[in-house]
């Protein structure tokens, strides 16, 4: 490299370098100043307000990308320290946000199945005994699938929904096949008229290339055996997740194609926010949320309420 | 396929290679502060704003996200910039060995006192309690103990059955919790049996449930009256959000944890939510779960989830383990050989042997920073046999062809691919790579004087 011309460079880099620390001081100034002022009559500035909004986002789990997008877009068009304005609009602006993504699951074909999935211990199965209760008391018939033969006692689990909601359980044993279940479910689910097939598979982390290449092929032995099925991808988030969430939704999304989210577990004190960035980032439509283990707890995803419920 | 199979697809992978570790984007914002002396207000702050997002990205919790960049800060500024590291290096080591100390000592074992002595496993639901009480049965089997397992979930479909399926997998014995009807009662007669039985360690598990829920949170305390636990274990999952600070320390606060136990790391969350409930309950991380099957338990390093953390590797380990296998010696005798252009086939062999020293090909690049999210976006499979291979096809050299490549023509390479037990191609692939090797070695040389460190320094 060129001796001379490297210094040149260096020097010219620590006088912008220089020439940028001045101005943000000067921001800084402006901004105490100014914030100060604000505060005096208040009490909170608004940029103290904006960034507590901010705050709570980041706290909801929305994300900092997001969070920070979210509280800059407020900044400008929304002046004003009224803190319960800014909160109101902000609270709108997520509800703009996930009404796109407000859209419940409709049931078009029969049999209509719906493969569940999602990482370890999210609500799957759980989320499908809920899904078969609301499905068989709108006067659906239900077909449970086995699908997932690997954990211990799985099937028997999901038998134990079966027995609870009156819904037929189509399995085989422990460490089989999981395609060799769809393959039967399917069948039967033909023979008996069945109006919907709720299938449960194995929890899966989504960097599993070998699981997910597993579900792959559950899906297309669905496919070939009912031309169309599955016809919903609902994956499972747990609303405690962080930002893996995100990581899940796209990967599963890459791997066999998400058509719908079923959020659990808003019971707790986690707020699921994560779901914005996903609404932002692919756009799936969000189904369901869990609210409890019971057979009642799954209610339809309300933009509204969720929004309210997160700032 | 139906029409709302037409959700828009998204390439992750071309996202997640556009990802700079964090210690690249030290680098670039402290490149020019070598030999400035100190780092000067400017530049730290930059730096803190980019540990601030990494952090928050990595799901630690708003509120010690801020102490902690307090505290990093605080221990930076006007700090002198050592002769031996980069800057970059410096503060990386600075946020590192913050984070590590945060995280916790090494190894907090169990503790397994009284006898029996009770380990009572609590967490929210799908947390991996059942699981991770198989996993540690089976690690306390090894260890020589004699644990008996206790189902007292009497509340989630088949969860007893869950676990003695899992019991009887390892080959533990697992108390029959069906003929009761409370958790409290099972605690009674398990560990009544236990001590007729002479198992020595008994170990719980219990239904998930919400710190939030009073009435659960009762029964559990009922529970821990009754069985005076040495341990109750919090066992959580790793990619569990900002939510974290709120469950531990409810947890904490209404029963009294004595360790954490994250589970579910054989993903790739980044894991922060271990420095939440480490920071608000107080307690160590003993454990952590990488995996569902039994034996997928491994105890907890602070210094490698610091690195997973921020994104960065294990790169204080690798520089550390690389010193301590390379000795001064034998790195002096290499560094003259490559000065003097007589790096040969012998001592690549060499080298992949002191490359084996320092732990499994995937442990050792896992803890480079950034290849994690290399592999993922490439997807790289390590593979160890690659190396067997290697080393088989320099042993099928002769002596004269280790010490000159160049006379290997191609019946010569047909030989050693012979003699290997490989193919022609890996020979081939192996003379290309030696050659690059040799072809940056060079390069290496021509940018000054450099031992093994200088390799490592660009690094981190
Ligand atoms: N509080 C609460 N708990 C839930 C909810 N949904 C599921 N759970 C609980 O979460 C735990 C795990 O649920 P499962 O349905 O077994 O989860 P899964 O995804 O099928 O798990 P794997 O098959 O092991 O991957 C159980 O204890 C459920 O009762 C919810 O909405 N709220
Ligand atoms: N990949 C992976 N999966 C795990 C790990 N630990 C547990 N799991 C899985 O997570 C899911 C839930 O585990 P369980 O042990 O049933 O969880 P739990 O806390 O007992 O659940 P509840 O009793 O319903 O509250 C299962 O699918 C397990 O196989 C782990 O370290 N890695
Ligand atoms: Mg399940
Ligand atoms: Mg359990």
């Amino acid at each position: 490299m060129n001796e001379s011309k490297g210094k040149e460079d260096r020097m010219f880099k620590k006088l912008k370098a220089g020439f940028e620390g001045l101005k943000a001081g000067l921001a800084r100034t402006h901004n105490a100043i100014m914030g100060g002022v604000e505060a005096a009559f208040t009490g909170k500035s608004r940029e103290d307000i904006l960034e507590s909004l901010e705050e709570s986002l980041i706290l909801s789990d929305v994300g900092v990308t997001a969070s920070t997008e979210i509280v800059d877009k407020l900044r400008e068009v929304l002046a004003g320290r009224d803190e319960e304005k800014l909160r109101q609009h902000l609270r709108d602006s997520v509800y703009e946000m996930l009404k796109k993504v407000e859209r419940p699951l409709e049931i078009t074909s029969s049999p209509f199945v719906i493969m569940v999935l999602g990482v370890n211990g999210v609500g799957k199965t759980t989320t499908i005994g809920k899904l078969a209760s609301r499905l068989s008391s709108e006067g659906r018939s239900v077909v449970l699938a086995a699908g997932d033969t690997f954990r211990a006692a799985a099937i028997e689990q999901l038998e134990g929904w079966g027995k609870r909601t009156g819904c037929p359980v189509i399995r085989q044993a422990q460490g089989g096949d999981p395609g060799a279940v769809v393959f039967d479910a399917m069948k039967a689910a033909t023979a008996r008229r069945a109006d919907v097939v709720l299938l449960d598979t194995a929890g899966r982390l989504h960097t599993k290339a070998n699981l997910m290449e597993e579900l792959k092929k559950v899906q297309r032995v669905a496919g070939r055996e009912l031309p169309g099925a599955p016809h919903e991808n609902l994956l499972v988030l747990d609303a405690s997740t962080g930002q893996n969430a995100l990581s899940q939704a796209r990967l599963f999304n890459e791997a066999v194609g998400v058509t719908g989210i079923a959020l659990t577990k808003l019971d707790g004190t986690a707020k699921g926010g994560i779901i914005i960035a996903i609404a932002r980032e692919l756009g799936i439509p969000v189904r369901f949320v869990g609210v409890g283990e019971k057979v009642e707890d799954l209610k339809e995803f309300d933009a509204r309420e969720f929004a309210e419920a997160l700032i | 396929m139906g029409a709302s199979r037409a959700v828009r697809r998204y390439s992750y992978q071309a996202k997640r290679a556009m990802f700079e570790s964090l210690s690249d984007k030290f680098r670039k914002i402290l490149k020019d502060v070598r030999g400035q002396g100190t780092l000067t207000e400017s530049n730290v702050q930059a730096i803190l704003k980019e540990v601030r997002l990494a952090l928050l990205e990595a799901d630690v919790n708003f509120t010690i996200v801020k102490d902690f960049v307090a505290a990093v800060k605080e221990k930076a500024m006007g700090k002198e910039v050592l002769e031996s590291l980069s800057p970059g290096q410096q503060f990386t080591k600075i946020v590192y060995d913050e984070l590590a100390s945060l995280l916790g000592g090494e190894d907090a074992g169990l503790d397994l006192k009284g006898r029996p002595s009770v380990v009572m496993l609590v967490g929210l639901q799908g947390s991996g309690k059942t699981t991770t009480t198989a996993k540690l049965a089976l690690h306390l089997k090894k260890k020589g103990r004699n644990p008996y397992i206790v189902p007292a979930d009497l509340f989630r479909l088949a969860a007893v059955l869950q676990l003695k399926k899992l019991a009887s997998d390892i080959r533990v014995d697992c108390f029959d919790s069906e003929p009761y009807s409370s958790p409290a009662d099972i605690c009674r007669e398990a560990f009544r049996v236990a001590g007729l039985k002479g198992y020595d360690i008994l170990l719980v598990d219990t239904a998930g449930r919400l710190h939030i829920d009073d009435a659960l949170m009762t029964e559990l305390r009922s529970m821990r009256e009754i069985l005076s636990p040495s341990e109750v274990l919090f066992v959580a999952d790793s990619m569990t959000g900002q939510d974290a600070v709120n469950t531990a320390k409810g947890f904490n606060e209404s029963i009294g944890i004595t360790g954490v136990i994250l589970t579910k790391f054989d993903g790739d969350a980044r894991g922060g939510a271990a420095l939440s409930m480490r920071v608000s309950t107080g307690r160590p991380i003993k454990f952590i779960g990488t995996g569902e099957k039994a034996d997928a338990l491994e105890v907890f390093h602070p210094s490698r989830l610091a690195g997973r953390i921020l994104d960065m590797g294990d790169v204080l380990t690798l520089i550390e383990k690389a010193q301590a296998t390379f000795d001064e010696k034998q790195a002096k005798e290499l560094e003259k050989k490559i000065k003097r252009d007589e790096f040969t086939l012998e001592d690549f062999k060499e080298q992949l042997q002191q490359i084996k020293k320092l732990g499994s090909l995937d442990s050792i690049l896992s803890m480079v920073p950034g290849f994690d999210a290399i592999r993922k976006s490439k997807d790289i499979s390590v593979d160890e046999k690659e190396l067997v291979r290697i080393e088989a096809i320099i042993n099928s050299m002769t002596r004269g062809e280790r010490q000159n490549p160049s006379v290997l023509n191609a019946s010569r390479r047909q030989r050693i691919a012979r003699g290997s037990g490989t193919r022609v191609q890996e020979v081939n692939k192996l003379m290309n790579q030696y050659a690059d090797m040799r072809k940056m070695m060079k390069k290496l040389k021509k940018a000054g004087p450099m031992g093994l460190k200088g390799l490592f320094s660009r690094m981190s």
